[in-house]
């Protein structure tokens, strides 16, 4: 939740409408949770869950196995997974054939976070990758929502993580586009 | 200011600034979050002169927020769902006695099926309580009505519960423009009791009834109700004047100029149905939306006046009243008499189920052809409780429905049997 509210308070800084909110299971830390982000040039009235996400963040690969993760997304939708293998090493590829290969992307952003942050909280990582994989954002603004929601050092940490994060995602979308012309 | 923050923080910085001098809680999801914040607001220091009292339970919640009241304190306090069953006597209470505290309802089911999501069964638990009960569409809608809900308490010497979708408003994260302590000042002045605990000039609050005269004060409380309709409009009013913002009032009306179905419901699941009707209106259906934004005191003749245009009225609402039906329905109903109109009543969302765009435009469709049943159950799976109805015929033990209801769904494990569960 804390990712989705930190990318509403982003969006709405660049004055844009945004609604973030979650939908709760059990509620105890670490159980899985989903969340969700709207963002729009228009106010936001529909409360309904999104249902067929324009992209999707995944913090726990592991969820895969559990969850329908990716019902409802198109196949032009972004996929951003945090894990530190590549998109095409989660044995998953099948599911994917049919969508637009630039636009599934693998971001170590749990790695990262223990490099800036010295804890396993990929939040701000996934979000810098995320503002380099779309476009929809911008770093500054990531980076100062975070700094609004962790102050001091932390937030300094954290957006030093998405800085990371989103160095890392601009890189392996060039290496993506190196690839696929050569 | 406006801001991109929590429903449930809007509301906390918004009662602070109500300046309460009492507030008392107890956590229960999804209100914790409200009384976290203004506990912390207290404990800083920052929202002074106020003493937040944590007590033991909801009973003890609203007793401590009846005595405060009572000694004239404004006194506010929070909770959802279980919690406001177990402060019901005290609930009761508060309005019987005529002490205008001020209380947060975010909306939740109520078990058992224990259930931590959103709809209206707890408010409708307590709509005979005498509580002035409104409800907001929006966080800046809720956020605004609980300056309106000190005002209005004050003035009439009720209570009045806010009453704000739990999850869905209380931990969605929006733009809210929280307003600032001069215009609130502006709007609310300071409590002036019509009753007080005074050692100097001793009254009884609270002394017994019998029959010679207790019918009078319960009709004094629904004439000080039926004063409520003339005066919400009003506060409204001022409070647009003053903030340029339409927030509260009886009821609100969304494209029914030339309506001839009109759809019916309280709290957020308006934004998702103007939606749906914006969406319909496109495909040349002629339909719109009637908030209604004060459920007690019931607005009669507004909503009997927002109706006029339509020919069907499709009443939905996140509670009914099991073995008969919609209980919103039943009060436009009875608003409606001697109208022609057909009336139509859906039992949605209940226990957090999503109230999807796609179902409502479904369900406005088929109400334009002529062809939605009186009571409806949207997105009803009946083949789940028809499998259940036939394992009960089957067996005389067959279980708890909710866990077999589970089962079916494989939310939970299907290969553990009764006797070894």
């Amino acid at each position: 939740m804390t990712a989705a509210e930190i990318l509403a308070v982003a969006a709405f800084a660049e004055g844009r409408h945004a609604q973030a909110f979650p939908s709760f299971g059990s509620e105890r830390t670490g159980a899985p949770v989903v969340s969700y982000c709207r963002i729009d040039d228009a106010p936001i009235r529909t409360r309904e869950p999104v249902m067929a996400p324009d992209a999707l963040i995944v913090q726990d690969v592991t969820l895969v196995h559990q969850v329908d993760l990716f019902a409802g997304l198109s196949h032009d939708g972004y996929v951003l997974i945090n894990t530190s293998r590549r998109f095409t090493e989660l044995g998953f590829e099948d599911h994917f054939v049919d969508f637009d290969q630039e636009r599934l992307l693998t971001c170590p952003a749990t790695e990262i976070a223990l490099e800036h942050v010295g804890r396993p909280m990929p939040n701000a990582a996934l979000l810098g990758g995320f503002a380099a994989f779309t476009g929809q954002i911008t770093l500054d603004a990531i980076q100062q929502a975070i700094r609004d929601r962790f102050s001091g050092v932390v937030g300094e940490r954290n957006a030093a993580a998405a800085k990371a994060a989103f160095e890392f995602v601009t890189n392996a979308k060039e290496e993506f586009l190196h690839a696929s012309t050569n | 200011m406006l801001r991109q923050i929590e429903g449930s923080r809007a509301i906390a910085e918004t009662v602070a600034l109500c300046r309460p001098e009492v507030v008392c809680a107890y956590p229960i999801s999804p209100q914790t979050h409200i009384i976290e914040a203004i506990g912390a607001m207290v404990k800083a220091g920052t929202l002074a002169p106020c003493e937040f009292i944590n007590v033991e339970s909801e009973f003890a919640a609203m007793s401590v927020a009846i005595g405060a009241s009572a000694a004239g304190a404004r006194a506010y306090t929070a909770t959802a769902s279980q919690g406001l069953l177990y402060m019901i006597e005290a609930v009761y209470n508060a309005a019987g006695l005529g002490l205008p505290i001020v209380m947060t309802l975010a909306n939740r089911a109520i078990g058992a099926p224990i259930n931590i999501w959103n709809d209206h069964s707890d408010a409708m638990a307590v709509r005979d309580a005498g509580w002035i009960q409104l409800f907001a569409e929006t966080n800046q809608e809720a956020a605004d009505l609980h300056v309106q809900a000190f005002r209005l308490a004050e003035e009439l010497s009720v209570p009045v519960m806010v009453c704000m979708d739990g999850f869905i408003l209380t931990h969605a994260v929006e733009r809210v423009d929280i307003l600032d302590q001069a215009t609130v000042d502006l709007l609310l002045p300071p409590y002036e009791p019509r009753q007080v605990l005074d050692p100097a000039d001793p009254v009884s609050i609270g002394a017994m009834v019998g029959p010679e005269a207790f019918e009078e004060v319960r009709y004094l409380a629904h004439l000080r109700q039926l004063d409520a309709l003339e005066r919400i409009p009003v506060i409204a009013k001022q409070f647009a004047e003053v903030t340029g913002r339409a927030s509260g009032g009886l009821v609100s009306s969304y494209r029914t100029e030339d309506a001839q179905t009109i759809i019916v419901a309280l709290g957020s699941v308006l934004g998702t149905i103007k939606d749906a009707v914006d969406m319909r209106r496109d495909l040349g259906e002629r339909v719109g939306v009637v908030g209604i934004t004060s459920f007690r005191p019931f607005p009669g003749d507004a909503v009997r006046e927002a109706l006029r245009p339509a020919t069907q009225i499709v009443v939905l609402e996140k509670a009914f009243s099991v073995g008969f039906g919609g209980v919103l329905s039943t009060d436009v109903a009875m608003s409606l008499q001697g109208e022609q109109h057909v009336l139509r009543n859906v039992v949605a969302g209940l226990g957090g189920r999503a109230i999807t765009r796609r179902s409502l435009e479904e369900l406005i469709a088929t109400a334009v052809r002529g062809e939605l049943p009186v009571l409806t159950f949207l997105d009803l799976d009946h083949e789940a409780v028809d499998r259940e109805r036939t394992r009960m015929a089957g067996t005389r033990r067959s279980g708890p429905s909710a866990e077999n209801l589970l089962r079916d769904r494989g939310t939970v494990g299907v290969s553990t049997s009764r006797s070894d569960s």
